[in-house]
This record gives C-alpha cells, structure tokens and sequence, in this order.
C-alpha cells in the first residue's frame, strides 16, 4: 500500500497546487488562532475552506483541518467552533492538540475523526493508546525528536495510525511545550498560533551582512552570500564566552527522503510535509518530489534523488532525529 | 523556466541605463490604471492583506534605476515609480526577475529569502501579507496586458511566452511545481 503523502496548504491556490501535484491529503486551518500558522496572509476563511474542500475531494484527495493550538480558559467558543465549521465544511479530520477540545469533539462531534497534533507531543505506546482509548484518536503525528527504531516500537504496541514529518522546518524543541517565542515576543506557536511572529522580527541588510532581531534581540547575523535562516530562537546563532555558535540546531531542514523505505518498515501509514507558510511553487515541487518517492518505494523501485535543497532553510538539510547519533 | 536554480536573470545593464532618464510620471500613471484593473479582477487579493490594505510597500527591483511604491489604498492601489529609496512601511528587494517569479509562483518567497536573493526590510508583518496575498492571487501578468489588445492578444502572448523562454525571466503564471 502507498504511503499517504500530507501536504501543508496555507492558502487556497496552496491547496489547488498541492492536489494538482499529487497529494493524497491536505491539511490547513482557519485565519485565527486556533491554528498553528496563523501568520499574515495566510489560511482560509469559512467559504474558502467549503470550496477547498470540495475542490480536494472531486479529485479524490482529502482535507484535514489543523486546529492544534491550545485553548485561552474563557475563550473556547473560538475553538469549539472551528471544530463545528470544520465538521460542517465536511473535512475529513481535525488535527487536535488539546486535551479539552479533544474530549468537546468527541462528545459534540463524534463522527468527525480526530488526528492527534504534533503539539501534543505524544512519544510513547501508552500516551497514544491514552488517547485513542479515551478520545477516539485514529492517528498521531509524531514529534520530530524520535529515533527510526523508537517509532518501531510506538508502532509494534498501538494500533494507532502514525504519521511522522519527512520535510520542512524542523522543530527540536519538545512540541508544544516550547516557550522561547513567548521569552522574547510574548506570543507562542502554542496558544496564539506564531512562532517568532513576524510582528516582532526585523530584518537589517548593511553591506551585505544581515542581522535578524525577534523582539529587539539580535538572534543570528549572516555574512554576504551566506544562506539565511529563519529568525527563531531555536536557530539562533548566539555567543557564550569565548565561543559562538547554534546553541540548539544549526539553521537547516528536515529532509527524510531516503528514510521513507525504514519508516514505512517501522509502521508509519503516513508521511507529512511542513510548510503551510510557504509558496504554492513550494507545495508544488515538494509534493512531486515526495509522491515520486512513495510510489518509487511501492512499485520497488529505488528512491529517486531529490532536488530540494534550494528550498532548504539555510539551503542545508538534515535527516533530524531519525538518525542522530548522540542521543 | 531556463535559469539554473540559484541563478536569478538580471535585467540588461544597458536598457537599465535608458530608465535613468525616462519620465517616471507616465508610467507611474500607467501602472496605477494597470493595477485598478487587476484589483477588480482579484479582490480576494486585498481582502487577504488585511490590516495591511492601506500599508504602503516599497518594492525594489535591485537592477533597475528605480523603486515602485505600492499603496494598496484598499483595493483602489496607487503605484508611484521613484528614484532613490522611496518610502514605504516594508520594503522587497530583489532583482526584477525575482520579483516578477514571486509575482507568477514561479518562486517560493522563502527559498529567495535564504539565498539572499531576496531582501526584506521594515515592516516584516505586513511583507508577509503581501506575499502571501500575491501567492495566492495567481496572477498572470502577461494576461493583464494581453487583455487589452484586442486582436494583437495571441501573438503578443506568444511574444512574452517566447521572450520568457529564452531570458528565463517569469512572464507568465508558472505552470504548478515545473519552476522554481
């Protein structure tokens, strides 16, 4: 069976792109906060995520709904009914992260399937169990900071579908737990949608030398012709004594391509592409290149060598935790 | 798309040179009239921008004499054509080549971002906007012009199509993931 392909969709064109090119599924979000990318310009309103849909699903392709940040206490009527108007849009699952608006689905929503996010950072056999015994869960996105061999054996104990990242921004940082946005803008990936928002982050180019500062705080600062990363925390280069460097993980991409044929041995059902930030010629070309890749590995064939490099933040990519050596 | 990735086209030195002296103000007329067509024809493109539809932008193209300031005036836009630095809340800057493959999502904005291709200043918030709102607009600007010549419309598409394929420069909206 061919590994499902879910792509990011952070606007409609986004979405038409990604199914044109060969997605199996789609995920996006509303233009609010309940959704993890909730940057300028970006998602869909209710009328543009019917037609999305839609558009998805006469081409045979699926649509999930991310509403995977975490309620404010006395604002859940927003997430209540971003689950409702998904429901009603006829997507094919949310994306949920919360404990609480996980049980308002189940309850007030039964036949809406429920993905788990990875904002929930569910890494063991018995916290997925725990949520598909008690919320119904069919599936669970992984944390990025899992082992080939550790999701083995996630999967060798839960009948839970897993789906792990294989492209994209890489986030090292224990998933919706991390608050070094908040520490130096106030505002986190968490509760209001924005890691790093581009409210807070300024850019300044003298004679070639960038300098990127989130909330008044320089975090790296790139020579002439040198790649430039994004300006989160976690990326950042910073100075400590006499030594300077990238404290957490060096300004690169996920790039698991050559990995699939193990994750699909370790029981993986489906392979995700982060990015709803970015272009339709993104989603276009990364979806290609993925859906070459799965079917490759289904008809047994070798994989093919991808071309994503350019697309790579800090133009450099690595396969993340899937193989890191000094855990 | 003939450029190899990592190589954006540059606008030729010497017809750059003739723009130092044209008359800006024609042209800046032009492209306003030219941009009220389109912001009829794509409102969902401003209503995308948000809080930032009165934003004013000042886009660069790196290798030519001037700056376009684009006031998206909430949907009636205003473009201005200056020398010098202009002024604007965010500024884009980049060869025209990129900015014209970002326009057609022939580009992915963030790959130009990283490859210094691409230079964002001031206003990062609503830069974002503005990207993402074009993104999604899927705008064809060879189809804008053609649409306004009458019987010269196929050939003068044919035109641009050819001069696309052999400057490599974005004319038209890319075909989905061919080009980037």
């Amino acid at each position: 069976m061919v590994m499902e392909i879910v792509c990011p969709a952070g606007t409609p064109a986004s979405l038409r792109a990604a199914v044109t090119a060969g997605a199996h599924t789609i995920y996006c979000g509303f233009a609010d906060e309940t959704n993890a990318r909730n940057f300028p310009g970006l998602n869909f309103d209710r009328s543009e995520m019917h037609e999305g849909i839609a558009f998805a699903h006469a081409r045979g392709a699926k649509v999930l709904v991310a509403i995977n940040t975490f309620p404010r206490a006395g604002d859940e009527a927003l997430w209540h009914r971003a689950v409702a108007d998904a429901e009603s849009c006829g997507a094919d699952a949310v994306i949920l992260a919360d404990l609480g608006l996980l049980d308002h689905a189940a309850r007030h929503h039964p036949g809406l399937r429920r993905h788990l996010s990875v904002q929930a950072a569910a890494s063991n056999a018995d916290a997925l169990n725990f949520y598909a015994d008690t919320f119904g869960v069919k599936r669970v996105v992984l944390p990025r900071v899992l082992s080939v061999p550790e999701i083995a054996a996630i999967n060798a104990e839960t009948d839970v579908e897993t789906e792990v990242f294989v492209y994209g921004g890489l986030c090292v940082m224990a998933e919706g737990r991390c608050s070094l946005s908040s520490y130096a803008t106030g505002r986190s990936p968490n509760m209001n949608g924005v890691c790093s928002p581009a409210s807070h982050v300024e850019y300044h180019d003298e004679g070639g030398v960038l300098d990127a500062r989130l909330g008044g705080y320089t975090i790296h600062r790139v020579g002439k012709d040198q790649p430039a990363p994004y300006p989160t925390l976690c990326k950042g280069c910073f100075s400590a004594g006499d030594k300077t460097g990238h404290l957490f993980e060096d300004p690169v991409s996920l790039n698991a391509e050559q990995l699939i044929p193990q994750l699909q041995k370790a029981g993986v059902t489906a392979l995700k592409i982060e990015g709803r930030q970015r272009s339709r010629s993104y989603v276009a070309q990364v979806v290609r290149n993925f859906r070459a890749a799965v079917d490759a590995l289904d008809a047994g064939l070798p994989m093919p060598e991808g071309m994503l490099a350019r697309l790579s933040e800090g133009q450099a990519m690595t396969t993340g935790a899937y193989k890191k050596t000094w855990r | 798309m003939s450029p190899p990735p990592g190589q954006i086209p540059q606008f030729p030195a010497v017809l750059a040179t003739a723009f130092r002296a044209a008359p800006l103000a024609p042209l800046s007329l032009s492209l306003t009239m030219f941009s009220r067509g389109i912001a009829r024809r794509h409102p969902a493109l401003f209503r995308r921008l948000g809080e930032y539809s009165h934003t004013r932008f000042v886009l660069d193209p790196t290798d030519l004499p001037f700056v376009i300031v684009l006031d998206p005036n909430g949907g009636a836009p205003r473009v201005t054509l200056m020398r010098g630095q202009g002024d604007g809340a965010a500024r884009i800057a980049g060869p025209l080549a990129a900015l014209l493959g970002l326009v057609h999502g022939a580009f992915d904005g963030d790959a130009l971002f990283f490859s210094r291709d691409l230079v964002v200043e001031g206003d990062t918030s609503a830069a974002l906007a503005l990207r993402n709102a074009i993104d999604d607009s899927e705008l064809d600007l060879s189809e804008e012009i053609t649409r306004y010549c009458g019987p010269m419309k196929g050939p003068l598409q044919k035109f641009f199509t050819r001069i696309e394929h052999y400057s490599g420069v974005s004319l038209t909206r890319a075909e989905e993931g061919l080009a980037w």
